[in-house]
Order: structure tokens, then C-alpha cells, then sequence
């Protein structure tokens, strides 16, 4: 991908609340173009690593550079145009608004008519720039393919589609690095694999580089280039998917194994 | 929320798409209606001039706090003394500087909007009750002002105000009063509805529904519930000084709490969120003394009047009136006049099938 620094780095990252440790000393760091993947039991700290990246909190120790720039202490709003997006595990979309309008809304870093323009939508460009945004929109409602429910209102949606919207909503963003906490969590097999090969999409055609947070060890080892592993906080080990999971550590914190048996939940 | 298009209305373009009135008969009915607005000062008396004048002045300051409660979710009940303070910025502007009535009254609504910025400060850290009682604190803060700003307010004589002119035309009677007022309602709407379709507005609402959520996709929190302040007290500004215009004199107790408190159920009973409901809200609000008065003379004098002594009460009878209406409206409509309106639309879109 050209440009071979990391996009994402997280040095010696640690998250105190009171006396609770979340993380300790966690560093890792995400390759352009790659798909990765935390994995770790409940409570293992994989979202608050994202709510690090994202900025919901701040770490109490260490450092997150993002393309180049510490990002540690930047507010997490000023994030989004430096081009991280975030889905969360439980679902926030902006529910009485249309599922268009909670996509428009991921173009706000990328919008320039202020409220005063606004006001006065067909003087000045707001009409204009609407309308180019409302195009790009509309890509990205086909490729989720949710062109059906353009005009619902989001919080009648099932889940399913929720996520899809989440989903849409980050993309618009138009991220370099794009945080997935648990993206498949709840759905059926077929709304995995739909998932799955968004995405792949995402990452292959898009150009996005994926961080994610899964809980169905298929998926993340069918589509992960690396995989991290949490546990109580800490690092337990990285590397390649089949790396992963042949390290004893893992096989005994996160598959409960003890004995060298194949695991039969997990495909190869 | 959703918008129920007739069968075989297809848009082709994204511009068809992002009007404010989508159907055929909204833009008709939109036409009818200012039409019918335009030949009102033509058929009806001063008396319905004046309440629809009412409406306009307090529907304008409505939409503000709409912005504010219903789009923002962030609450005020110290509305009525922005509203207060538009009224006595535009009478002293026109009094002290000469300048234009007509001037004033924008300019009047920017100094009430700075003045809300002030106080909208506060505002981006605090939600809930918290705000709440900080907006009392506008609300305190502000009467007292007006009670001691003599230079300002006129203390409590009050001030007297004028009526705007254009050239040598003063808008002294009602007739013409109204189509000022009405040409104000119809930017002030019309700003309202296309910010709420842009870039800003979206982010108003995305604050309301999930702030965290709103923060990631690169929303400045603070910056747009202070805007939002800001917003609201511009529109009561605008609305505060076409009252003041219209009345001739602003007196001191007018803008009390009680007053701020009615702000907020003409826009719950209108509907939060909603721009029409604003002034739908606004006129029902403006209706209900009339309603109460009527029904108070139509019972004058008789058994129950005797009874219950109304007669003499009539003021205490409107706040019951009010209160009353409120609390229907959180139980049976809480959606406000807005909703009702859209269900009336969709029965009658769906008859005889509506099921």
C-alpha cells in the first residue's frame, strides 16, 4: 500500500478507572490496507481499545498515533476528519432520523455550508453541495444495499438492518481506518456472511483498513490478515490467524482447551 | 419520520427529493393558504387581525425554542425573557439611535442571539435538569435586569414603541402591520426548514438522538448546543421585537416565568420537533383564552357562574386553561398538533382502506 508506516499505533496503552485496570500496557500497531482483528473473552478490554482509538476515553498511560499524528488527547470529534470511523457494539444510530439523513450525517466533516448558508439553501451552495454529497450517499446505500429503506425512520429498523445503517454511516465518513466493535454480533448466518463480504469489499475495493472487534472466531479467521488477543487487560499475543490459534495461551483463555485436541468450532 | 408519498410519485432527480413540501397537495395547499393569508387583512376585522398577528410574533419565538427543545433536546425555560429582551433591544435601538423600526428588528434579534450565546456557554456542559435550572438563572437574571435597566427597559413605566414605515408609510393599523409580520413568519420558516434539511441542522438533531455517537462522526458538541442557543434566541429576538412593534409599549413584568413556561407548551403542543408545529402550537395558544373567554361569557350569569363565581376570574380560568391543555396533550398527543396533523393527512390518503 505503498506507504508502509503503520496507520495505527498504540504504545504501552494502559486505562485506569479508579482502581479497575482495563488495559495494561497494550501496544500494537495496524498496517495500511490490513484487516485486524481483537479477539479476547468478555471483559478483556477489546472495546475499551476502541474507545481509545475513537477518543471516548482517554488512556492513562501511553500513546495512539494515527497516520502519522499522536492522537491521544484530540477530541474525538476533531477524529473523524482525519478519517478514523467507528460502528459500536450496541447500536447508536440518530433513531428518529431517516436512514438517509443518518448517513448525511457521517459526511459532516466533509460538508462546508455552515447553519447561515443553510438557512439560505438555494443561495450559496448549500442546494449544490447537498446534492454532489447526496450522490456519494447513494453509492454507498447500493453497495450496503439498503435502498429500500432510504426514507425509514432508523429506529424502526430490525437489527439487521441497524447494523447495515451503522455501517453505511461510517463508511460516508469516507475513513482511512474504519473500527468495527463486534459488527456481526446478533445476526444469522446469512447476515454474516453478507457482512463478511462487506467487509472484504470495504477493505479490498475501498481501499479502508479494518479494525475489528469479533466474537465469531470463523469469520475472524477467515478474513483477518492479523489477529490480536486480549485477556484480563493485557496482551496475550498477535500474529496470523493460524498463529493465533495454535499458542497454548490462547487455546486455554479464550477456547476454554486444555488438552491438544482439535477444536471442532473452528474451521482451519 | 416517515413521509407517505402517493402511490406513483416517483422522484427522478435528488433535487425533487430534498424539497420542504413533497407533495402535490402540501405545495397547493402551501399556495391556498397564503393566498387565503394575503386577502385576511381584506375580510377580517381588527380584533382576528391582532390574534393572527399573535400568532405570527409568538410562533416566530416558538420555532426558536423548537430548535432548541425539540430539535437540540436541550431544554429552556427562560425563553420569554429573550423574547422580553428582542422587545426592549428593538424599542431602545429605534428610540436612542434613530435607527429604522424596520432595522431594529433584526438587529434586536442579533443582540438577543449574542446575549443567548452567553448563556448558551453554560449550556454545552449541561443537560437535563441541570440546564434547566441554569436557564431559570437566564430567566432571573434577565428580569431583574429589565427591572433595573431604566436607560433600557424604561423601568417600570415602561417603554412606549413605534410602528415601523416604509418611506413615509407607517404600518400603524393591523392591516398593514400583518403583512409584515407575515412576510417575517415566512423567512423565519423558511430558514428553519432548510437548515433543518443541511448540514448543520442534521447535526442539531444527531446531538438530540445520540450525542456519543454524534461526537464520533465528527460533531462538535459543545459548538452546536451553544449554536443552537444561540439560534433560539435570535428567532425570540425577531419574534420579541415584532411584539413590541405591534403592541406600541413593553412593559417590564410581561416576559415572567409563566410566560416561558407557555413557550414551552405551545411547542410540546405543537409538536417537539416539528417546524409547522411551532406555529400550530403558537395558535393554539393564542385560541385557548379566546375559547375560555367565550365559554366564561356564555356562562356569565347564570347558575354556575353564581356558583363557582367565574365572572371575576377569567385570568385564573386561562392558566387553568393552559395547564389543562398541557397535560392532555403529554398524555393523549404527546407527539403534539404536528402528528395529529400527519395521521389526519394519512387517513384520509388511505381512505377507505386505512387498514
Amino acid at each position: 500500500m505503498g506507504d508502509h508506516a503503520p496507520i495505527l499505533q498504540a504504545e504501552s496503552v494502559s486505562l485506569r478507572f479508579g482502581g479497575i485496570r482495563a488495559l495494561t500496557d497494550v501496544s500494537f500497531a495496524v498496517n495500511r490496507g490490513e484487516v485486524f482483528s481483537i479477539i479476547g473473552p468478555n471483559g478483556a478490554g477489546k472495546t475499551s481499545i476502541v474507545n481509545c482509538v475513537s477518543g471516548r476515553y482517554r488512556p492513562t498511560e501511553g500513546r495512539i498515533r494515527f497516520d502519522g499524528q499522536d492522537i491521544t488527547r484530540m477530541r474525538p470529534s476533531r477524529r473523524a476528519a482525519l478519517g478514523l470511523g467507528r460502528t459500536f457494539q450496541n447500536l447508536a444510530l440518530f433513531g428518529h432520523m431517516s436512514v438517509l439523513d443518518n448517513i448525511m450525517v457521517g459526511r459532516h466533516h466533509l460538508l462546508r455550508s455552515g447553519f447561515l448558508s443553510g438557512m439560505v439553501y438555494w443561495i450559496g451552495g448549500a442546494q449544490r453541495e447537498e446534492l454532489a454529497h447526496r450522490r456519494e450517499v447513494e453509492e454507498i446505500i447500493d453497495f450496503l444495499e439498503i435502498q429500500h429503506i432510504r426514507k425509514a425512520q432508523a429506529g424502526t429498523l430490525s437489527y439487521g438492518l441497524r447494523k447495515r445503517v451503522e455501517l453505511a454511516r461510517a463508511v460516508a465518513l469516507r475513513p482511512k481506518l474504519i473500527l468495527l466493535d463486534e459488527p456481526m454480533a446478533g445476526m444469522n448466518l446469512e447476515e454474516k456472511e453478507d457482512m463478511a463480504r462487506t467487509i472484504l469489499d470495504l477493505n479490498e475495493e475501498w481501499g479502508m483498513t479494518i479494525l475489528m472487534i469479533e466474537h465469531d472466531m470463523g469469520v475472524v479467521m477467515d478474513i483477518s490478515h492479523r489477529v490480536m488477543v486480549l485477556d484480563f487487560g493485557r496482551k496475550l499475543t498477535e500474529g496470523r490467524p493460524e498463529e493465533v490459534m495454535a499458542h497454548p495461551e490462547v487455546r486455554r483463555a479464550y477456547l476454554g482447551e486444555v488438552e491438544d485436541a482439535p477444536a471442532e468450532a473452528v474451521p482451519a | 419520520m416517515t413521509v407517505m408519498t402517493p402511490a406513483g410519485d416517483f422522484r427522478t432527480s435528488y433535487r425533487a427529493d430534498t424539497t420542504i413540501f413533497p407533495t402535490l397537495g402540501g405545495r397547493l395547499a402551501l399556495w391556498v393558504g397564503l393566498a387565503l393569508l394575503c386577502c385576511a387583512p381584506l375580510v377580517l376585522d381588527r380584533f382576528f387581525l391582532s390574534l393572527l398577528i399573535n400568532i405570527g410574533t409568538l410562533g416566530i419565538a416558538a420555532l426558536g425554542l423548537n430548535i432548541l427543545v425539540g430539535f437540540t433536546g436541550q431544554i429552556s425555560i427562560g425563553h420569554a425573557a429573550f423574547f422580553g429582551l428582542g422587545a426592549f433591544a428593538s424599542a431602545w435601538l429605534h428610540e436612542h439611535y434613530g435607527i429604522p423600526v424596520l432595522l431594529c428588528i433584526p438587529i434586536a434579534g442579533l443582540m438577543t442571539a449574542l446575549v443567548g450565546l452567553v448563556f448558551g456557554a453554560p449550556a454545552a456542559r449541561l443537560k437535563g435538569l441541570y440546564l434547566a435550572i441554569a436557564t431559570l438563572a437566564a430567566q432571573f437574571i434577565l428580569e431583574d435586569f429589565f427591572a433595573r435597566a431604566q436607560w433600557f427597559t424604561g423601568g417600570v413605566a415602561g417603554r412606549i414603541t413605534e410602528s415601523p414605515a416604509i418611506g413615509g408609510f407607517v404600518m400603524d393599523r393591523e392591516e398593514s402591520y400583518f403583512y409584515l409580520v407575515l412576510a417575517f413568519v415566512i423567512v423565519m420558516f423558511v430558514a428553519a426548514a432548510n437548515l433543518m434539511r443541511t448540514r448543520d441542522g442534521r447535526a442539531l438533531v444527531a446531538v438530540r438522538d445520540h450525542y456519543l455517537s454524534a461526537e464520533i462522526m465528527g460533531i462538535n458538541l459543545a459548538y452546536y448546543r451553544t449554536l443552537s442557543f444561540g439560534i433560539a434566541s435570535f428567532y425570540a429576538g425577531i419574534g420579541g421585537a415584532l411584539y413590541a412593534h405591534h403592541l406600541l409599549f413593553v412593559s417590564v413584568e410581561a416576559f415572567n416565568i409563566l410566560f416561558s413556561i407557555q413557550f414551552l407548551g405551545m411547542v410540546i403542543i405543537g409538536g417537539l420537533g416539528s417546524i409547522m408545529g411551532s406555529l400550530m402550537g403558537a395558535a393554539f395558544m393564542v385560541a385557548l383564552p379566546e375559547v375560555v373567554q367565550s365559554a366564561a361569557d356564555a356562562i356569565a350569569g347564570g347558575a354556575l357562574d353564581r356558583m363557582l363565581k367565574i365572572g371575576g376570574n377569567i385570568s385564573f380560568l386561562r392558566e387553568m386553561a393552559i395547564g389543562a391543555a398541557i397535560i392532555l396533550f403529554l398524555i393523549f398527543e404527546p407527539d403534539g398538533l404536528a402528528h395529529r396533523w400527519r395521521l389526519i393527512k394519512a387517513y384520509w390518503k388511505l381512505y377507505p382502506y386505512s387498514h
